[in-house]
């Protein structure tokens, strides 16, 4: 089983990047994109393992550690 | 806001507050903004010296240097934020000292932090100090300022409550000084920098006038996250505006963002302001107005500009990438008046904001049980010399700090003579001869012991670091970290402190030129230590010659007045006794200056003089910092505990090659001040000829005194 | 011969570049990453910073900047162009230099002097200096460690000891093959993640940082305007 975690940055909680991201692409002539935000994705494997099982550690491993309460939430999906 | 605060509004209105004006005056009124603790006991601080020229009150305390020089600095604390979050919490404090600088002109060359957490056994507290020292450096390194230096402090007290105090300094020209003053009616408000969102809603009235307590983890406003990029560029842009003479007045956005920008520049001038909520950039779409007048989003600034300047004000503001908008005008009269979706919805008196908060003169008690302790004598002492020194060298508040200072970029702008990891930090003002010592210094558990001599003391231990660069004692400002000023006990630490720190500066002849208070920080009704921060400003003129670096054969000679029989308050008495009790001795203004004096004349006199200040572990510590550098050993004279590791004041060190201690001793005999020899470096191992100490090698007290904060941190990292 | 200095947005060592050049006998002047044309200037200076806040990757915006076009004239050209810390990150992105910085090894930023050894002379960085000569330089970074993927770079420095030898203990952040600095093919295009401004002085960690920036100003003068080497 594969788990992928997909962490955003809670959505009140200011990107610089980005929005400087933003700014450089319409520099180079994408001028009709939006509000830009930066993820990041842990993608863990854990063989001979359920779904359920699967499902229920990730969430623990992200409370205490993958994503920071403070200021992201995550979402989890199951591969495999 | 209590129900006297909220009829106080009533009255000043004539009428109940509208809910943005309730708003506005909630997070002015709050402990953090308004200072109503504190504001009943701070006038009698010593402010003034004909050098100053900006007191307290601006943005920065202002000092001349002399040649149409000026140096700016101040000192603030980001407490609350940090546990909250170390990393941003750290970060944006680091931000908001940068923006109380440049806004008076001035371009920020050097920053400082002083921070203080919990026992590092514990993952939490590795947790908070990895995120604050990676905030800190990720913040000054990428907005291009470098961090020069700082202190540490690690006890129990601030497990629940890190510190995390940020000071700044900048220079400038004597007509390039900004105040952040409205200006005349018709005067534009333009706003720059980043756009305003939904940052620390209630940040510093929910967070910083406020303890921690079992429902903190529930108490989550959106964090304000710093973009040093964005920073960068508003200094660039500042600065360019100053020096074409474009702005009357700039104030930058911190605690309470809008509503204080507007209101105190009005306040200060006299005058009044219209705002225009609609007309400012924003991040997030469909804010209400209380939303808008108490965002805390970072990196933003208000220039006052003649309306016949604003064109050009934002052609330089697209010139260095940054946002601007025209959000207000200065008006005749003293209302602030708000705008939103094109109807007024705040009129209240400008001034009223800051000028009218409360002032609280807030019980204050002595606790009962202060006598005993200072009564208590110390447990016998049964630990050997070297397992004392080993145990000290281990503590991570005294050991090597160069896990934290190599995080930072201490060289940027190649002015920096010294750098983190001694005494003082001594940058060149470039085009001159001068130079400009920093120290910062802090001691939670001497000034818990007692804090008003605690206070005293940290002024003299801050003058000596400054002096033994050379430098002389110009300006001084403190951060005061305090529990809750609701109970007495803490209303009595704090006006304990603050006569300390005056009478030192008094006596010193230093003027404080600024100043930060923190109260609240308390978990679940516990207080802190007492825990005053000062941070002093001194002029080297010209700047010294390089000190010598350690070598074999050098005499030590210790220099100041004979340690007394005291370990109190002592790191000794912390660490190796586990006591606390007994009261540190006080300092003697007299002795203070002369070795003030002495530290200043030798670095000038003599050259290459080496010296060093003694203070938290006592002489032997000193002894041991440049020892362990040099990896040389020496044969000391320092046996008893007392001798060793006492903390009295006024105290230095000074290495000199054998056979020319004479000038030196001619020099401490001219100045008054007391000198005594108490070794001779040589051979690898510390040893102790006059007692029946065993030998030290200085190869294990280098292991020990590398690893204390190292090994402790082995893993952490930063993303 | 004129050497422009590059400022992007969160450049902050331009200055010091400036200074240590000048102090050195060249004629520097500020470019702004807006400007398109180099005209009447016969080399080119990336400084450190962080361009951009080294969002997204580190250099990844900014190579796009307008100037960036004229910078890659230059090099085609033969003419001499380094890089320094932000400056090389931002020519790898550019693909002026093969390869790319990333996080040192440790996830820390490091600030401090490291030893870097000459292992060839055949550059406008290393020209006045002698092949094995250890240099006490300071570096200032957080994504200093250099990568390759699949290409072969020319090494001009290598992290080291105090005696010169290439160790792993002596890398200090993970970099392949402990690489500090490397050039192009032809040597005319330089870069390094340590910082030659800041050992120029007496008071600073060394004064080896010289020998670095007088090899580029003397690069200057031997190359023709206009002619590639070889």
């Amino acid at each position: 089983m594969r788990a992928v975690v997909t962490i955003t940055r809670r959505r009140e909680i200011a990107d610089p990047e980005g929005a400087t991201i933003q700014r450089a692409l319409a520099d180079l002539g994408f001028g009709d994109v939006g509000a830009v935000r930066v993820n990041r994705t842990v993608e863990l494997s854990m063989p001979g393992r359920d779904q359920e099982y699967v499902m229920s550690a990730v969430r623990a491993m992200c409370e205490k550690m993958l994503a920071n309460p403070v200021m992201e939430d995550y979402e989890i999906e199951i591969l495999d | 806001m209590t129900d006297d605060e909220f009829g106080a509004v009533n009255n000043l209105l004539g009428r109940p507050p509208a809910d943005p004006e309730l708003a506005m005056y909630s997070v002015m009124w709050s402990e953090h903004c308004s200072y109503k603790s504190s504001r009943a006991h701070l006038g009698g601080l010593p402010t003034d010296a004909p050098w100053v020229v900006v007191g307290p009150g601006e943005n920065a305390g202002v000092v001349d240097l002399g040649d149409g020089w000026l140096a700016a600095i101040r000192i603030e604390s980001h407490n609350h934020p940090s546990f909250v979050e170390p990393y941003q919490g750290a970060a944006t404090g680091v931000g908001g000292i940068l923006r109380d600088i440049f806004t008076m002109g001035a371009r920020p060359v050097g920053l400082w932090n002083q921070i203080r957490f919990g026992d590092l056994s514990e993952p939490h507290n590795r947790y908070l100090f990895n995120g604050v020292v990676a905030g800190i450096g990720g913040y000054g390194n990428a907005v291009g300022v470098p961090t020069l230096g700082g202190e540490v402090e690690f006890d129990p007290s601030y497990a629940g409550n890190p510190l995390v105090n940020v000071m700044c300094l900048g220079i400038l020209r004597h007509d390039q000084l900004v105040l952040g003053t409205a200006g005349s009616p018709g005067t534009v408000a333009v706003l720059l920098g980043a756009s305003t969102g939904r940052d620390g809603i209630g940040g510093a009235s929910v967070l910083a006038s406020a303890g921690f307590d079992e429902a903190a983890g529930a108490k989550r406003p959106s964090v304000q996250v710093g973009d040093p990029f964005e920073e960068k560029k508003l200094i660039e842009a500042c600065l360019d505006l100053y020096e074409r003479g474009l702005v009357v007045g700039v104030q930058d956005l911190g605690a309470a963002g809008l509503t204080c920008a507007a209101s105190e520049p009005a306040a200060r001038a006299g005058v009044g302001m219209d705002l225009n909520l609609d007309a400012v950039h924003l991040r997030e779409p469909d804010m209400t107005a209380p939303e808008l007048l108490m965002s805390e989003s970072q990196e933003r600034m208000m220039a006052f500009v003649a309306p016949d300047q604003v064109e050009e004000v934002l052609g330089i503001a697209a010139k260095w990438e940054i946002e601007a908008s025209v959000v207000g005008t200065v008006s005749s009269g003293d209302r602030l008046r708000v705008y939103h979706n094109g109807s007024q919805i705040v009129d209240v008196p400008a001034a009223s904001l800051t000028d009218e908060a409360p002032v609280l003169r807030r019980p204050i008690a002595r606790p009962d049980r202060i006598d005993e302790i200072w009564g208590r004598s110390d447990p016998a002492v049964n630990t050997p010399l070297d397992a004392a020194l080993l145990g000290l060298l281990d503590d991570p508040g005294l050991g090597d700090r160069s896990w934290i200072y190599e995080q930072f970029d201490h060289m940027l702008f190649l002015n920096t003579v010294q750098g983190p990891g001694r005494d003082g930090s001594l940058l060149r003002v470039r085009g001159t001869d001068k130079g400009l010592a920093v120290s910062s210094d802090g001691n939670g558990w001497m000034c818990q012991l007692d804090p008003r001599r605690g206070a005293e003391r940290l002024v003299y231990e801050a003058a000596l670091n400054v002096a033994v660069l050379g430098a002389r004692p110009l300006a001084v400002v403190d951060n005061l970290n305090f529990g809750s000023p609701e109970k007495p006990n803490v209303m009595w630490q704090f006006t304990e402190t603050l006569a300390g720190l005056g009478d030192a500066c008094e006596a010193l002849g230093v003027p404080i030129v600024g100043g930060n208070v923190s109260f609240y920080n308390e978990t679940d009704g516990r207080d802190i230590f007492p825990t005053p921060v000062v941070g002093l400003l001194g002029l080297a003129e010209p700047i010294p010659s390089r000190p010598r670096p350690v070598a074999e054969d050098m005499v030590i000679l210790l220099l100041g007045p004979a340690q007394s029989a005291s370990l109190a308050g002592s790191a000794y008495q912390k660490t190796i006794l586990g006591a606390l009790g007994g009261r540190p001795t006080r300092i003697e203004p007299e002795a203070g200056g002369r070795s003030i004096e002495l530290a200043i004349r030798l670095s000038h006199v003599v050259p290459g003089s080496l010296l060093h200040d003694v203070s938290q572990g006592g002489t032997l510590i000193a002894l041991a910092e440049l020892l362990i550098e040099a990896g040389i050993g020496a044969k000391i004279d320092l046996a008893s505990t007392t001798d060793a590791f006492g903390e009295d004041p006024h105290r230095f060190i000074c290495l000199v090659p054998s056979g020319q201690e004479a000038d030196v001793v001619q020099l401490a005999d001219e100045v008054g001040c007391a000198v005594r020899t108490i070794g001779l470096t040589g051979g690898r191992a510390l040893s102790f000829p006059s007692s029946g100490i065993d030998d030290i090698p200085v190869d294990k007290l280098l292991t020990v005194w590398a690893g204390s904060i190292r090994d402790r941190m082995q893993g952490a990292v930063h993303e | 011969m004129t050497v422009g200095i590059v400022t992007f947005p969160g450049t902050n060592c331009e200055q010091d570049v400036a200074y240590a050049l000048d102090a050195l006998g060249a004629a520097t002047v500020p470019v702004w990453h807006r400007e398109t044309s180099l005209d009447g200037i016969e080399a080119v200076v990336l400084p450190g910073g962080f361009a951009h806040g080294d969002y997204l990757r580190t250099g990844a915006i900014a190579r796009f900047s307008p100037i960036m076009a004229a910078v890659e004239k230059m090099a085609a050209e033969g003419r001499p162009v380094l890089g320094i810390c932000n400056g090389f990150q931002i020519l790898c992105e550019a693909g002026l230099l093969p390869g790319a910085l990333i996080a040192n090894q440790d996830l820390r930023f490091i600030c401090r002097p490291v030893q870097l050894r000459v292992e060839s002379t055949d550059s406008i960085l290393t020209r006045a200096a002698t092949a094995g000569q250890v240099l006490t330089i300071p570096l200032n970074s957080y994504e200093g460690n250099y990568v390759t993927g699949d290409t072969t770079p020319n090494v001009a420095l290598r992290y080291c000891d105090t005696e010169g030898a290439v160790t792993d203990a002596a890398n200090p952040n993970g970099s392949r093959d402990s690489i500090a600095g490397i050039t192009n093919p032809t040597g005319t295009v330089a870069g390094l993640m340590p910082h030659p401004e800041r050992a120029i002085e007496d008071f600073m960690a060394s004064t080896d940082g010289r020998v670095l920036l007088e090899s580029f100003v003397a690069s200057l003068e031997s190359i023709p305007v206009g002619a590639g080497r070889d």
